[in-house]
């Protein structure tokens, strides 16, 4: 039991990207022309880190397994979606994770105490809920590539390929406030920047356009939703249950 | 109305097709060529409540893919499949309800958890009651013999008590159609005869119908009244064991013990020569031509015992799969 302990706290420290990232950042704002001083940016990769965290979405590896190796045959048997497996396996992880977040940001506050904030109750309340839709965009657009796994057997490139657009425009590498206007003004309608900057933002108390932000969401998830179900019920009908 | 319903019932599986080498691979590449597989072609059978058929066939004759469609795990390429009156590709709830695929080689069980958690996840699944729950569970851990084995990993269980957990977890929402791969596979014959004895019992107890397919002919034997022959994709037979027998193997094994060793001319005329050691010998001799070559063996040789008995049915069934369509 001893390894799974030990994984978890891996996992957690090995999302250190953001902790680097906001060193780099905070030495290059002592400069003070970002319009954003170092505590600003310390605090955004502090979220950042926390928003990865519980964003982290891993349904593709599981799936395409599941498909290429035919173990989806005994989950199609059940009355069950079988996607509430992989729903619950990771809402059951952030769970595991909690603990060791937590711990990280207490331990991060005690080395900069000046950093230290608290948001207002509505405000963490709002930023809760930014998380969740956040959480739950990524696992519905990954989950929608995973349904390519009926065809091509190697979904995972898909979501590799995704992910370097996600690196950068997600505002994972640096605040979207840092981006050239006409870039920003191209990505608010995308998913990327909801994915982070959109929570990260409203945790440390940055503007951002609440109703704008939801909606965005909402209507990515919208299209995601009914793309993924169109694609499941075409690729159910694809599915030969390999060695199953 | 029948319980499981097949008309006409088809699969193609496009599989594509690479020559070995680097050119292969870049041909393979650039342009991918893929040839039609005909895994299943025109079967059509039906099965009426609490029957409990045998499906056999050697392997890739096309029995898994079938049973894959009769679950609804596979869209079929052509033909019409209903069980318990759905069409099981649908995957409506009340039809997953009634249904349970159990295959030897697959598990469904946490491994590192003990069995009792699965059930409980399966219990929550099916929408069991804790009470039915309870029920369930005491009812066929008594059936199964498996006392005290739910409550360590199971990793820790034999292969049999294994097996016998899988059953347990595929059987807790009382399905009245078995759908079941393999369920002996691998066991010691104790296991076999206990998995077996089961099945027996869940078919009388509740008159749920069971479709199964097994290597081990005495699973079939001891089960199946009735078994369906699948032949490269093809059904060739559908009947009693008995009939399958009279059809494809018509002739008996002639065991004679003599008086003393004869050579291997001398004792040609009286049937094709199985096996031969010293005075004791086996002939095979056709089913119309038995009494009268008993007769003749009487009267010419120095018999000092004579038995006359069928072939095992595993001897059968292998020359069936190897022979293929036997008009």
């Amino acid at each position: 039991m001893l390894e799974y302990r030990a994984e978890l706290f891996l996992w957690a420290l090995s999302g250190t990207l953001p902790l680097i990232l906001m060193g780099v950042w905070t030495q290059a704002a002592q400069g003070g022309r970002f319009g954003l001083t170092p505590v600003d940016f310390v605090r955004y990769f502090l979220a950042v880190f926390l928003i990865r965290q519980f964003t982290t979405v891993w349904v593709i590896y599981e799936f395409e397994k599941e498909v290429v190796e035919g173990r989806l045959s005994p989950r199609l048997l059940q009355p069950l979606d079988p996607v509430w497996h992989h729903v619950a396996s990771h809402l059951s992880e952030r769970l595991a994770r909690l603990p060791f977040a937590l711990a990280l940001v207490g331990f991060f506050f005690m080395l900069y105490p000046q950093a230290f904030w608290i948001p207002s109750p509505a405000r963490f309340l709002l930023f809760l809920i930014v998380l969740v839709l956040a959480f739950a965009l990524r696992f519905l657009i990954q989950y929608t590539f995973a349904m390519f796994a009926f065809w091509t057997e190697r979904a995972m490139a898909i979501e590799n390929f995704w992910f370097l657009f996600y690196l950068f425009l997600s505002g994972m590498i640096a605040p979207l406030k840092m981006f050239p206007a006409p870039v920003r003004q191209v990505l608010v309608w995308t998913p990327f920047p909801y994915l982070i900057n959109f929570p990260a933002s409203v945790l440390i108390g940055l503007p951002v356009e609440v109703g704008r932000g939801l909606l965005v969401m909402l209507g990515w998830g919208v299209m995601f939703f009914v793309w993924n179900r169109w694609l499941w019920r075409r690729g159910l009908k694809q599915y030969s249950g390999m060695g199953a | 109305m029948s319980t499981v319903l097949a008309e006409n019932l088809s699969k193609v599986y496009p599989v594509a097709v690479k020559e070995p080498g680097i050119k292969g691979t870049l041909l393979h590449f650039v342009r991918r060529s893929y040839r039609a597989v005909e895994a299943v072609k025109q079967v059509s059978f039906q099965i009426e409540p609490g029957e409990v058929v045998g499906f056999l066939g050697a392997n890739g004759a096309g029995k898994t893919t079938t049973l894959k469609m009769l679950t609804g795990l596979i869209y079929p390429s052509a033909g019409r499949v209903r069980v318990a009156g759905y069409v099981p590709f649908r995957r409506q709830a009340d039809f997953l309800q009634q249904i349970t695929l159990v295959m030897g080689q697959k598990q469904q069980l946490i491994w590192d958890l003990p069995a009792l958690d699965s059930f409980k996840i399966n219990a929550a699944i099916y929408g069991l009651s804790e009470r039915e729950y309870r029920q369930r569970v005491g009812e066929l851990t008594e059936m199964l013999a498996l006392e005290g084995k739910l409550t360590q990993p199971v990793r820790k269980l034999s292969l049999g008590e294994r097996m016998k957990a899988e059953l347990l977890a595929a059987l807790l929402h009382q399905p009245q159609v078995l759908f079941l791969d393999e369920p002996t596979l691998g066991l010691d014959v104790n296991a076999q005869v206990g998995v077996r004895e089961f099945l027996r019992e869940y078919n009388q107890r509740y008159g749920a119908t069971i479709l199964l397919t097994s290597h081990y002919m005495a699973d079939i034997t001891a089960l199946c009244q009735r078994v369906l022959l699948i032949h490269q994709g093809q059904l060739i037979y559908d009947g009693s064991l008995d009939g399958l027998l009279e059809r494809f193997a018509p002739y008996r094994e002639v065991q004679v013990k003599l008086t003393h060793p004869q050579t291997e001319a001398e004792l040609l005329p009286y049937g094709e020569i199985k096996h031969m050691e010293g005075p004791s010998v086996r002939f095979l001799v056709q089913r119309g031509m038995l009494t009268r070559i008993v007769a003749k063996m009487l009267a010419e040789l120095d018999v000092i015992d004579l038995t006359v008995t069928e072939p095992p049915v595993e001897e059968v069934i292998g020359r069936v799969f190897r022979a293929g369509v036997v008009s």
